[in-house]
């Protein structure tokens, strides 16, 4: 056991972890984090991705011990400081982005990564960014909607519908 | 996964004597690794963290060369050689998704050599030198078939040096699941000749098609490589294509690949 300390959501956080803690299983069984998701653990469906220094990784397939001294962002960060949803959030309920929301945590933290470093995406930006997402209600336009109006832009022009 | 002890080595020199000592594994990014020690496929006594050894990460160019050091992202690749080698660029911004991308990096997908990897087929396209702690090797003599690569046991990718062509295109046709190339081939055109490397097909990993080459060199055209078809012995059958069926993509992806750069 190596005590592993890190920076989440703003907090110094520290907990004891073996050598194979994967940092979703840290996050959510050492510091009681669940909004992040394990879908599929095999790196394929996105519902564990969290920022690690300001980038999206996909949480199940990183160790703990990489993350330690690193700056992590998960869902529980994405709220406005007065509890009330974010941006992308906010859209994600006012477009419908979600069905069983099981992928919503993963897809929220990947339209943030998204809109770090394209203000401004289109639609087939989005859709290429959502490659590691998946969404097994397949509820995808909305989810692009969430993320276009979440981005200030027009949402009427989702193509394929 | 099997129990390991988690070591981060500071620097090149103190991952080369962990790794000399009994049942060590080099981690670079992991994406592929941590889902195999997950699956129980392997089992390291202690797993030795790249991580976070600085000098392993850099994107360098000069003297038609950009060299990039083993450690470096996909992600970063993609942004730091997109003026310098956009055929590079382009590859490596379209491995996996932008996650995996963040964490995977190129010194691990070379000593992995997945026969359907996205960047041993830029490697040998681009006749690469694969530096490790030890020597350099040449991309030629550095692929050894599927899985199978010429470093010794606890080598460690430190960098790769690409020789920047006057134009090169990667076509990909990618398999929808698991996202990587079904058969993808990368076409690297240098002013001695035209290097063509298929990932994907082959049941010996990555591979120079030696017909196409020869035909791009002497005419650089889509006409040149019309006709030309490879052979189906010994590439890839499984669930996603029969071994026909790949060799045809290989012609496919060669000709879409010279159309992107005439």
């Amino acid at each position: 056991m190596t005590t592993i300390t890190m920076r989440v959501n703003g907090k110094d956080v520290s907990a004891p972890a073996e050598g194979n803690t994967l940092l979703v299983n840290f996050l959510r069984e050492d510091l009681k984090l669940t909004g992040t998701h394990v879908g599929c653990d095999t790196s394929q469906c996105g519902a564990c991705v969290v920022h690690v220094n300001g980038v999206a990784v996909k949480s199940c397939t990183m160790f703990a011990e990489d993350a330690a001294g690193a700056e992590v962002s998960t869902i529980e960060g994405m709220a406005n400081a007065d509890g009330s949803l974010g941006t992308i959030q906010q859209a994600f309920q006012d477009y419908h982005g979600l069905q069983c929301g099981f992928c919503t945590p993963g897809m929220v933290m990947i339209a943030a990564d998204l809109l770090r470093s394209n203000p401004t995406p289109s639609e087939q930006e989005i859709r290429d960014h959502l490659e590691g997402n998946i969404c097994r209600c397949t509820g995808y336009h909305n989810i692009v909607k969430a993320i276009q109006a979440a981005s200030g832009q027009d949402v009427s022009a989702v193509a394929a519908e | 996964m099997y129990a390991f002890d988690f070591v981060k080595a500071a620097s090149v020199e103190e991952a080369v004597s962990a790794l000399a000592s009994g049942e060590a594994q080099a981690l670079g990014g992991g994406q592929t690794l941590i889902p195999t020690l997950k699956a129980r496929l392997a089992d390291p006594g202690t797993l030795i963290s790249l991580a976070h050894i600085d000098s392993l990460k850099f994107v360098r160019a000069g003297d038609g060369m950009v060299e990039i050091g083993g450690g470096t992202t996909h992600a970063t690749v993609a942004a730091e050689t997109a003026q310098t080698y956009p055929g590079l660029a382009d590859l490596a911004g379209r491995i996996g998704d932008p996650s995996v991308r963040n964490r995977g990096t190129i010194g691990g997908s070379l000593a992995n050599n997945d026969p359907s990897a996205c960047y041993p087929a830029a490697a040998l396209g681009s006749g690469a030198t694969i530096v490790t702690n030890s020597r350099e090797i040449a991309a030629d003599d550095f692929f050894e078939g599927m899985f199978a690569t010429s470093l010794e046991e606890g080598e460690i990718v430190t960098a790769v040096k690409f020789p920047i062509p006057e134009k090169s295109h990667y076509e990909k046709m990618a398999q929808p699941a698991s996202r990587f190339p079904l058969v993808a081939v990368f076409v690297a055109k240098f002013a001695d000749g035209v290097r063509v490397a298929v990932t994907g097909a082959s049941n010996d990993g990555v591979f120079r098609w030696a017909e196409a080459e020869k035909a791009l060199s002497a005419d650089f055209s889509v006409a040149a490589v019309q006709e030309l078809k490879h052979s189906d012995d010994d590439m890839i059958a499984d669930l996603h294509g029969t071994a026909a069926y790949r060799a045809h993509l290989i012609g496919v992806m060669t000709r879409r690949a010279v159309a992107q750069m005439v």
